[in-house]
């Protein structure tokens, strides 16, 4: 009778060590903060109508950020673990961690920072940039965008609920390699929770990536050929081909894992006839595409930035497509070269080695085209362009290792070792992260309507700077001198001022992403000041910046017409055309997606327990939901042309009145000390006067 | 090119237009699944870990019977297209009756040929081999059972409110899902099935 009601599930899966009590305290506490804030700002209805069931892309990206920015600490702190612990860990000593409880935090680590953070970040940049790059109101698909979304958000969900059941993560590594995930070896519930939280959210991704393909080629503005569209939406193009192409062997492959667990099937097990590599295949197949899924949107961003900070066009927009398009295709023929110890024979290797030393001519032939675009540009040194030049050195730095690794003889040696974790991060972070944190800069007048304090910005990047070459520069170094990677202790005491340092460089890291923090807050409190009234603050070229900032729900007033590349840019010059106004089909706002991405949020919470019950209702529940959707024919709306004036009069009235309200001249952004000084006043005001009971 | 022909459409016309195009993207996106499933067949079919081979297990003149069931399915479901796109609503109606009655007959031979090898100890946790066969002609039954349960809705909708531009589009992509587990089914029919008995 148990067994049919709650499955598995039983008081010891109620959290009982530190970290779990610890994550699930600060889980049901931040839950609580929020519920309790909403309730007393008496902001639930608006919550309800206005975000959560939105299908506006702008408002769905910035919730994509929001979550993303949240997975970013969580992720963080797991980092910051994972060094603390190889600092301490050296010769007698045995550090703070117990090995099975280090393995799950660097795979925790893995699985939140690339599905959770890099695809949150990227998923919401497109959303919210794409759209209005092409001169089109909406998505193809806007109830699939939120449904997306909301996958995504269970897929959150189910990567931290070891923390309040279960106690457990995976301690298999990032991607569950075959047989150690296996119930044999991992008989917990900790793979089960990371094979459904990359399925939920595995799903969203796909079904978001169609989303985009479709609005890519089928939404331009009237004229703009694909030969015109900004480098931006070719790089979110580029990338959303890759991901539908490997994201359904990412899903496919996860089932079979999930049979091999939950119906005793000989998949990849070392019994029964399986094959473990097989496993190892598959899953590269899709998870080194991956990474390609994630640079490529970094690649648009630093392309726009380059070329509006050199005020000049891209050097060569053709080089830079085609060195897109050479990445995206190449990426799906190098996936052996992550493990040519497998023993595939010299000809298998070579091929690989050798397609993975090509795919660096098409990311060279890009990395050129930036440098070009600065050469005789005026350049401005902004935020968004320090990250640039922060990203091209230290790219070039990822691009020669990836070189070296790719050469099998090296790699057998250099296989597995810190060197190759030193690589990758050298790309996620100097590749793909900073572009996300340069596009953010970039586009932040259009997502919040002020700029980004650029003084505390300035600080944050060089703490990022610096604390990555500290952290990561010791790993090169550690991993040629042998040291593999996911070590929880090590004998040879010599390695000990290398994890130092490393750990060192963490915290300065971790100093940047406060400064970040900081730089967000102290930007809000000038928000006044730094207002853009304009639309286009960084005197840019494509069409984003012909909006108002924050760009109004219906994006644009009257479509744009496109004859030529920088649309925005030619348009500046030969004059705006004139407005002319017309009714817009605007798509309602939806629920659909919340309560489907709920429903299988439960399913796979029952998959994780072997809750039959739950399962069967919840799938029940989500055909439901969805026969429902389809009958509703009633999901859009007409905003009638005379309103989309007047919301438009309103709105530059408003722009004028604050626009006067400036006074440049006089104007200092905030720095540092006068940050403290101010957030101290705040807080003793808040105290004294016992703000927090009308907050 | 797609731009100037989406301005020239009306708004519905140029939604149906994305929708199509999507759920070709979406079709694709499956087959690569279906592709994984293939591949795994091809590594783990002659893993049988002692046990029974699909020689001594498939029965071939039953798979051509489904595959029959199936291809005339998809012919009456290309005959149900052309009434809809002429508008004739109750030869849609028969005819996709014709299409749901076929698909049913070939669901049951299936589970009827699963139930069989299960009940004589062949279960998919008996070998990698037949892990690899349930799964792969197990997820194309599941994919026909859910056609199965979209046409019901599709048939429901159509006699509630008639073939409008909208229903027409649903109608097409039903067709193409149909047709799309057609060709995974010639697939499954050749390599599972007839490769056995060479």
């Amino acid at each position: 009778m148990k067994e049919l009601l709650i499955g598995k599930l039983n008081w010891q899966a109620l959290p009982h060590e530190w970290f779990t009590l610890g994550g699930a305290a600060a889980l049901l506490g931040l839950g609580l903060f929020l519920i309790i804030l909403i309730t007393r700002l008496k902001r639930w209805k608006w919550l309800w109508k206005e975000w959560l069931t939105t299908v506006d892309p702008k408002k769905i990206g910035i919730m994509y950020f929001i979550v993303a920015g949240f997975m970013l600490l969580r992720g963080g702190l797991d980092a910051i673990m994972i060094w603390l612990q190889q600092a301490l860990s050296s010769g007698a000593s045995h550090g703070y961690l117990s090995s099975d409880h280090f393995q799950q935090i660097f795979t925790a680590h893995g699985n939140i920072m690339v599905f959770f953070v890099a695809m949150g970040f990227v998923f919401g940049l497109i959303n919210f940039i794409v759209p209005l790059q092409i001169g089109a109101r909406d998505l193809a698909s806007p109830f699939l965008n939120t449904l997306g979304f909301w996958l995504y958000v269970g897929g959150v969900l189910m990567v931290n609920m070891f923390f309040l059941l279960g106690g457990k993560y995976a301690a298999t590594g990032w991607l569950a390699v075959a047989p150690l995930s296996s119930t044999q070896f991992s008989p917990g519930v900790g793979v089960d929770y990371m094979i459904w939280a990359l399925q939920i959210s595995g799903v969203g991704t796909t079904l978001g990536a169609i989303n985009f393909i479709m609005t890519i080629l089928k939404m331009r503005a009237p004229g703009m050929k694909l030969k015109h569209i900004p480098l931006f939406t070719w790089g979110s193009l580029c990338s959303m081909i890759m991901a539908v192409t490997v994201f359904p062997l990412l899903t496919a492959t996860l089932f079979l894992l999930f049979l091999d667990r939950y119906a005793g099937m000989h998949f990849f097990t070392t019994t029964g006839g399986g094959n473990a590599m097989m496993y190892t295949n598959l899953i590269w197949m899709w998870g080194h595409p991956e990474v390609y899924v994630l640079i490529l949107p970094s690649f648009g961003v630093f392309s726009e930035v380059v070329s509006v900070f050199s005020r000049k066009r891209i050097s060569s927009y053709t080089s830079a497509v085609l060195g897109m398009i050479g990445v995206s295709t190449l990426a799906l023929s190098v996936w052996l070269h992550h493990f040519f110890t497998m023993g595939a024979g010299a000809d298998v290797n070579a091929f690989f080695g050798l397609m993975t030393m090509i795919i660096a001519v098409p990311t060279t032939v890009l990395v050129l085209t930036w440098i070009a675009t600065l050469y005789k540009g005026r350049i401005r040194f902004t935020t968004p362009m320090l990250w640039f030049l922060g990203f091209v050195g230290t790219f070039a730095v990822g691009g020669m290792t990836g070189v070296i690794l790719a050469q099998p003889p090296a790699d057998f040696q250099l296989h597995n070792s810190l060197f190759l974790v030193a690589h990758f991060h050298t790309m996620v972070i100097g590749g793909v992260l900073w572009g996300i944190f340069a596009g953010l800069t970039y586009w932040f007048p259009k997502i919040a309507g002020f700029r980004l304090n650029e003084r505390i910005g300035r600080y944050a990047f060089w703490c990022w700077l610096i604390g990555f070459w500290m952290a990561f520069g010791p790993l090169y170094i550690l991993g040629l001198m042998g040291a593999t990677r996911r070590l929880d202790h090590y004998t040879n005491s010599s390695w000990q001022p290398f994890f130092i340092v490393a750990l060192l460089g963490g915290l300065v890291i971790m100093a940047g992403v406060v400064l970040q923090i900081v730089q967000i807050i102290a930007s809000f409190m000038q928000r006044r000041q730094l207002a853009d009234t304009t639309g286009d603050p960084w005197d840019g070229r494509t069409l984003e910046w012909s909006t108002p900032s924050p760009a109004p729900f219906y994006n644009f007033a009257t479509i744009p017409k496109v004859a030529t590349r920088d649309a925005f840019w030619e348009a500046k010059q030969l004059g705006l055309p004139e407005r002319k106004y017309e009714d817009i089909h605007m798509p309602r706002n939806t629920a659909s997606g919340i309560y489907i991405a709920a429903l299988a949020f439960l399913a796979g919470f029952g998959f994780v327990w072997h809750i039959t019950w739950l399962i069967v209702a919840a799938m029940l529940g989500i055909v439901v939901c969805v026969i429902a959707r389809t009958f509703n024919e009633d999901t859009e709306y007409v905003l009638p042309a005379q309103e989309v004036e007047k919301l438009e009069h309103e709105r530059a009235q408003k722009a004028l009145a604050r626009h006067q309200d400036i006074h440049t001249d006089t104007f200092e952004e905030m720095g540092l000390r006068e940050f403290v000084r101010v957030a101290i006043k705040w807080v003793l005001d808040v105290i004294r006067n016992k703000r927090w009971r009308t907050l | 090119m797609a731009d100037t022909m989406t301005t020239e459409m009306t708004h519905e016309e140029a939604a149906n237009n994305r929708a199509m195009f999507g759920f070709w993207v979406y079709l694709m996106t499956d087959l690569l699944m279906f592709g994984v499933l293939f591949a795994v067949f091809a590594v783990l079919h002659n893993n049988t870990a002692g046990g029974s081979s699909g020689r001594e297990l498939f029965k071939l003149k039953l798979a051509l019977i489904e595959t029959f069931l199936l291809l005339t399915s998809s012919f009456a479901c290309g005959l149900a297209m052309i009434a809809a796109r002429q508008g004739n609503k109750n030869q849609v109606l028969a005819w996709f009756t014709v299409t749901f009655v076929l698909g049913v007959a070939f669901l049951s031979l299936e589970l009827t040929e699963f139930g069989q090898l299960i009940h004589d100890g062949n279960t998919p946790s008996s070998s990698a081999f037949l892990s690899s066969f349930f799964t792969l002609v197990g997820a194309h039954g599941l994919h026909i059972t859910l056609g199965l349960l979209w046409m019901v809705i599709v048939m429901a909708y159509v006699l509630a409110r008639g073939l409008s531009s909208s229903m027409v589009r649903k109608l097409t992509m039903l067709s193409l899902y149909w047709h799309f587990l057609d060709i995974v089914w010639i697939f499954i029919f050749t390599i599972v099935y007839l490769r056995a008995f060479i």
